[in-house]
């Protein structure tokens, strides 16, 4: 690796010649501002916050992307380079809608980080001299564009490309006029968007957000007429410290049962149950497609997990020949509001009219697949509420909870029990390790009936591994992140019969990465490996619980005893199964 | 605004089309102008079609077709007038032909007349600074304009409009 | 496919037939492009055709030709003869052209009255010739108006092709880019970057594919120099950008020329079918183991893929917004490949550089600026058009020498050079001789060619804002200076020519201005605010006047515009008659006057008097 020598801020430093200005900038602790840049994804130097004096150049240049050169000398903090910024911070804001206050993102937005710093006032957003752009909104179950607060930083659309391939959103119009939406502003649900929230998580701004169901919430919890049941996802709890000043890792579960029960919830469970259920239903109809396959007959194999309503939305769309793959379980989500308001009603004695099922997810695509038109039975939606990691940080603020000092609490709901299985669901791998650990017992009763299946572990985009029942060795794959997927459906059209099980995640990294997860700071992800960190919080949950395999919850257990009959049975059916269809993008028209 | 339609006639000539760009690198740009000139407009409906060919999202087509002034959403009147807002013919008072030609027909610029015959353009230079200032109707350059000369070939072609109407 | 030996036939030929060495006795050309045919060339060129047959006139070969030149004078006529003397008919409408049949070519009476006013100077009525003015030298526009730009035969009459043969059996590649080098020969687009390292660099990247951009996405308002070199001489580009491809080792190459532009474009597209057919483009060029492709790319109204990197962007169907320097295209360019970009005029001397060396092109034009610029003069100047002079050539022998200065007596004001990149020069600087570096130096620059002459009718603060309405149109909207900031320097002279501008409105106005040239992403934004800031620097007073006595000395600025009639009134009535919105009334012979209650000072009536006696107060 060839070096060269620069100066920064009369500091001599000898750096690699592949750097640009910021890498060397970031490794000698110099502060400098920047707003567009999110390292490998956006490097398009479009905000000019990130400019430096370099010696011997006409103009400012930005220290993002260009690089070093032997001899250069870089000031990062003379009067022009502050002036610039703070005029160019001048212009940011007088074209940004302030209402702080009701943003999602009041305690980490960047561009306020940035006017703080600068001590930016706005006299040009408050001179009726200067106009203010179009304001375009365009909101759906899932997700809020506001424009109104958009900083044309580009990141959101660098972050659609990058994340899925999908090219949902982009720039339309030019100049002042341009803004960052679907085409034309064109619905956004209608737009082939699948919800993984990429965007929200890459914007320095409000500009994007889940759409907000908070004050519904309340709504439920205040009135005495409904009976408010809270159930949290997997991944829920390795991320919402976060949101609390605790490092990014960190198991919350406790406090989360605490927090949702002082708000004022009526029952709390855990949606790792429903993801051992899943796994019976799942693991039971993959035996059966197996077994039909085997007899010769028509077993649409490989069989694709269901989890991930981002991927469900994501084939529905884009590879709607393979709708016949997909396992007809429903999510975990889907299957505990389903068993809470038909089963659970009855156990205690509340109608189920009168329940109010309120999810809290890492996922903003689970607001829209809790509000599809096969998520209700008997007029029952089976989820009223879904909200974000990140809502539900808002909700404990709102509530005045000092988060950090509540005790542990566990709730009584058989509801809320688990196993490992369960609680690996959050992460890519997850789901299909916790069907491999009950698929064998069930099919192959030679083996030692292994736990860990760490090959489908880790963050490779596509992991391949063997499954052996009965001597035969069959394929299952994993993959996670949408812009892997055209890769996996190459494979299987490529050999159709190679595979007999794969497991897909919209998310790159399973849902601990969800759309709905805490924004970690652009200059964070470059440093940190927030999946990992995340991932491992669920993987010790799992290591640590005396239950590994899910067949094996003893409620689980008893809900099949004392109501379900068996996995696939005609209530189990009626209940935790669905349809999907195919759906046509930009279609409405 | 007009609704275009889209005839199974059009659509394979651009599809043909598109798939010979497709030979080459870079075939969004020729693709887009083929359509400009096959459907006068490239809205969201043609913009499919380029998606579906070229595999391509809408959202980027639509960024490029919305960032490019020669290609539009929506159809143009029968007739289109633009007139040159380039440095020689401003600096010799084009402003004033165009004002005098929005305010005749009661449109801005960019706009199309209700009934959809005229749609008036600020152009960019045309390249007859010669000619300065110079309007144009239907690609027809007219040189050395006055708010008169403008006024005088507007009102030849709509009462020749109006004349065909009555017919 | 043409061997050497045809191409020396074909050579000998058309020189024959363009030098009248034949039996030729008159070779009539009329001008027939865009600005030519606007004024309907096309009817002239058929009235002298239908003319000549009717009169079966033998000996007289009849050509379309590219631009003249006179622009204002459209359409143009050129008779030569035999003696190598040359008459150029203007304004040749159809009757004046059957005259010019009748009386020259049939009597051989020369039509002195129909001859432009320049060339009168070289031919009067006894037939004793003058010198022609010294400073026209053209190189760029070497063939324009002298071939027929859709017969390649003609180019190759007057030594086309020959540089590419010379290139491609008798020299190098390095060989190549050393004489490019060693002519001094700089971008004409604007910004002036040595040509010769340019291809030196990207060379430097070879192995793997290259590319050939030539950049004719001509945005200018006001200019049009490379329309007028694609219309009348495709092959030069063509030729020079084969002979790039050789440089450099690219096996493609790509115009990039504006929609906009639709006659260049079919000229453009007839000459590289021609090419191909010759094998000048294609497998084998000419026999020789290089092969090289061209295609054209269309724009789409988009000013800013003028600037390299978004016209790359364009091309490989992006939005065309810019994209950070470095890395530069040489090592970095289309689908990240290394590329040549250089604009039409800069390929255009190319080849006579080849043919005539180094050293031929050094001697012409100063010691930091080689060669010739070719420009584009318009405005308030009596010979609108196209001219190509040496660099160091003074912008006052171009105004008043070449442009014959400015019509209706009146005052200059100012020139404006660079388009909306540019800047204003004044009266004072007019002695300044034409370079990159000199223009720069005054506040302005060279960029592509537009010279856009300005009187005392035009209003400094009115054009400032005119060039910025143009910036912030057609800025990409990527980067924050360029996107917001224009738009708010816009916001400010709105303000300041509606009369409601303050003293912290200029302060601003040159804080935001200096701010968006020092840390716009693209050479765009940073030259956005040119026009603004070299108007504070040298019609402050202007601004002043606007700001602090709400008025507009030059009667522009419609909200504080006040026009009215002086006592020089001859009551002709055309002021009258030109008002759009009857604001003036008078009596024949006597003095009108305009009511200001109806007047929207749109400026239409000043020209039309006859005796200057509207002004503004």
């Amino acid at each position: 690796m060839s070096t060269v020598k620069i100066w920064i801020d009369n500091q001599e430093m000898e750096v690699p010649s592949s750097y640009t200005i910021l890498d060397a900038a970031n490794d000698a602790d110099i502060y400098i501002p920047r707003l567009c840049f999110l390292k490998d994804i956006s490097e398009t130097s479009a905000c000019r916050l990130c400019v430096v004096e370099i010696e011997g150049l006409n103009t400012l240049k930005n220290s993002c992307t260009v690089k070093v050169w032997d001899g250069m000398k870089v000031h990062t903090h003379t009067k022009r380079v502050n002036d610039t910024v703070r005029n160019n911070l001048k212009l940011l804001a007088a074209n940004h809608h302030f209402e702080c206050w009701v943003c999602h993102r009041e305690d980490n937005c960047e561009l306020l980080e940035l006017l703080r710093r600068y001590n930016v006032p706005n006299t040009m957003g408050e001179n009726p001299t200067f106009s203010k752009k179009t304001h375009y909104r365009n909101i759906s179950k899932s997700l809020t564009i506001d424009t109104s607060k958009c900083v044309l930083c580009g990141r959101c659309v660098s972050a659609c490309n990058y994340y899925t391939g999908l090219g949902i959103l982009d720039f339309n119009q030019r100049g002042f006029d341009t803004y960052v939406a679907p085409a034309n502003n064109d619905f956004i649900d209608d737009a082939g968007c699948i919800y993984c929230g990429k965007c929200i998580q890459a914007c320095p701004v409000g500009a994007l957000s889940a759409t907000s169901d908070e004050d519904l919430v309340i709504d439920y919890l205040n009135n005495d007429d409904y009976y408010v049941i809270a159930q949290i996802a997997p991944a829920v709890r390795a991320a919402l410290g976060e949101e609390f000043g605790n490092p990014i890792g960190t198991n919350v579960e406790g406090k989360i049962y605490r927090a949702l029960k002082k708000i004022g919830f009526d029952d709390i469970t855990d949606v790792n149950f429903a993801a051992d259920v899943t796994i019976m239903e799942e693991g039971t109809e993959l035996i059966e497609r197996i077994q039909a396959h085997l007899q010769g007959k028509e077993a649409h194999l490989p069989m694709f997990t269901s989890c991930s309503p981002g991927w469900i939305r994501y084939i529905e769309r884009y590879y709607p020949e393979y709708l016949p793959n997909v396992s007809s379980t429903k999510s975990p989500q889907q299957i505990q509001g389903a068993l809470i308001k038909h089963i659970y009603a009855d156990m205690i004695n509340v109608p189920k009219e009168k329940i109010k099922v309120v999810s809290f997810m890492p996922c903003i695509a689970k607001k829209d697949e809790a509000d599809r038109e096969e998520m209700k039975d008997e007029g029952v939606r089976d989820v009223d509420a879904v909200l974000t990691t990140r809502e539900l940080a808002r909700i404990i603020k709102r509530f005045g909870l000092n988060f950090n000092n509540l005790k542990d609490y566990k709730p009584e709901s058989p509801l809320a029990t688990y196993t490992g299985a369960g609680a690996i669901f959050g992460t890519t791998g997850g789901v299909m390790e916790a069907a491999l650990r009950t698929v064998k017992v069930f099919l192959d009763k030679e083996d030692e009936h292994t736990i860990d299946f760490t090959e489908v572990r880790g963050k490779d985009a596509i992991k391949e591994a063997d499954l052996v029942l009965n001597g035969k060795t069959y394929k299952i794959a994993v993959v996670h992140g949408a812009k892997n997927f055209p890769e996996m459906f190459r494979r299987i059209k490529e050999n159709p019969n190679k595979y007999i099980f794969i497991e897909f995640m919209g998310c790159e990294g399973g849902c601990i990465n969800g759309g709905g997860q805490p924004i970690v700071s652009s200059r964070d992800r470059e440093t940190i490996d927030v999946c990992q960190l995340r991932a491992k919080a669920l993987y010790t949950i799992d290591a640590e619980n005396k239950i590994r395999r899910s067949h094996e919850n003893p409620n689980v257990v008893s809900l099949y005893q004392n109501y379900l009959e068996k996995p696939g049975s005609h209530l189990a059916h009626k209940l935790l199964h669905t349809t999907y269809s195919k759906k046509e993008v930009f279609g409405k028209k | 605004m007009g609704k275009i339609v889209i005839t199974k006639e059009k659509e394979l000539l651009l599809r043909k089309k598109i798939r010979e760009h497709k030979q080459k690198s870079g075939p969004l740009m020729p693709s887009l102008h083929d359509a400009q000139e096959i459907f006068g407009c490239i809205p969201l409906e043609v913009q499919k079609i380029i998606s579906e060919e070229l595999k391509i999202s809408v959202s980027k087509i639509n960024g490029v077709v919305t960032f490019y002034s020669r290609f539009s959403l929506e159809p143009k009147g029968k007739h289109v007038i633009g007139v040159c807002l380039g440095t020689a013919c401003y600096v010799k008072g084009s402003q004033a032909v165009l004002d005098e030609i929005c305010n005749t027909l009661q449109i801005k610029v960019g706009e199309t007349t209700k009934d959809e015959l005229f749609s008036v353009e600020a152009t960019r230079c045309v390249g007859a600074c010669g000619l300065a200032p110079v309007f144009t109707i239907d690609g027809k350059v007219y040189g050395h304009a006055t708010v008169q000369s403008a006024a005088k070939e507007l009102r030849r072609i709509i009462d020749w409009e109006t004349g065909t109407h009555e017919n | 496919m043409k061997t050497r030996q045809d191409l020396n036939k074909i050579r000998e030929e058309n020189l024959k037939q363009i030098k009248l060495l034949d039996d030729t006795k008159y070779r009539v050309v009329v001008g027939m492009a865009s600005c030519g045919l606007a004024a309907n060339a096309d009817l002239t060129y058929d009235a002298i055709e239908k003319e000549i047959k009717e009169r079966n006139l033998q000996n007289i070969t009849l050509t379309s030709v590219g631009c003249i030149g006179e622009c204002a004078l459209e359409p143009i006529v050129e008779v030569y003869d035999k003696d190598n003397n040359r008459y150029t008919y203007c304004s040749v409408n159809e009757r004046k052209a059957k005259e010019i049949v009748n009386k020259h070519l049939e009597q051989g009476e020369i039509i002195y009255r129909y001859l432009i006013d320049n060339y009168k100077l070289l031919i009067d009525e006894d037939g004793n010739k003058y010198e022609a003015p010294k400073y026209q030298y053209r190189i760029a526009l070497k063939n324009c108006g002298i071939i027929n730009p859709t017969k390649i035969d003609q180019y190759i009459g007057l030594d086309g092709y020959k540089a590419l043969e010379k290139v491609l059996f008798e020299m190098t590649p390095e060989e190549v880019i050393d004489v490019v080098t060693k002519s001094g020969l700089r971008g004409r687009g604007g910004g002036g970057f040595p040509t010769g390292l340019k291809w030196k660099f990207t060379a430097a990247n070879k192995g793997g594919q290259s590319f050939v951009i030539c950049n004719a996405d001509e945005g200018d308002p006001g200019a049009f120099m490379d329309r007028a070199v694609l219309e009348g001489d495709p092959h030069a580009v063509i030729e020079a950008m084969i002979i790039c491809g050789y440089a450099i080792s690219a096996s493609q190459g790509y115009v990039y020329i504006r929609a906009e532009y639709p006659l260049a474009v079919e000229r453009l597209q007839h000459a590289i079918k021609n090419a191909y057919e010759y094998g000048f483009l294609g497998e084998n060029i000419l026999g020789s183991n290089f092969n090289f492709d061209l295609e054209i790319r269309l724009g789409a109204g988009a000013f800013v893929c003028g600037e390299e990197t978004a016209l790359i962007a364009s091309i490989e169907g992006e939005r065309g917004m810019p994209r950070n320097k470095p890395p530069y295209p040489a090592s970095s360019g289309l689908w990240g490949r290394p590329t040549v970009i250089n604009n039409v005029e800069t390929f255009a001397n190319v080849a006579q550089i080849i043919l005539k060396g180094a050293d031929w092109f050094k001697s012409i034009g100063t010691e930091k600026a080689a060669g010739t610029k070719v420009f584009a003069l318009g405005g308030k100047i009596k010979n609108t058009g196209l001219l190509e002079v040496p660099m160091g050539t003074t912008l006052r022998e171009v105004i008043y020498d070449i442009g014959g200065g400015l019509p209706n007596n009146k005052r200059f004001k100012a020139v404006q050079t660079g388009g909306p990149s540019g800047g204003i020069l004044t009266e004072a600087e007019l002695d300044t001789p034409i370079d990159y570096d000199n223009l720069i130096a005054k506040g302005s620059m060279m960029g592509s060619g537009g010279m856009i002459v300005m009187d005392e009718d035009n209003c400094m603060v009115d054009i400032a804002k005119f060039y910025l309405e143009f910036t912030v149109e057609e800025s990409c909207g990527k980067c924050t200076p360029c996107r917001d900031g224009n738009l708010r320097m816009l916001e400010i002279l709105n303000k300041i020519t509606a009369g409601k501008g303050t003293m912290q409105d200029l302060e601003d106005l040159r804080e935001l201005a200096l701010m968006i040239k020092d840390t716009s992403l693209c050479a765009l934004g940073q030259s956005a605010p040119n026009p603004v800031l070299s108007t504070l620097d040298k019609f402050y007073d202007e601004y002043l006047e606007h700001v602090v006595n709400k008025r507009c000395p030059a009667g522009v600025c419609r909200d504080i515009a006040k026009l009215v009639i002086t006592d020089h009134c001859i009551g002709c009535g055309k002021c009258l008659r030109n008002c759009p919105v009857n604001a003036i009334s008078g009596h024949v012979k006597q003095r009108h006057i305009i009511d200001l209650n109806i007047c929207v000072a749109c400026g239409t009536c000043k020209p039309a008097c006859p005796v200057n006696a509207i002004i503004s107060v």
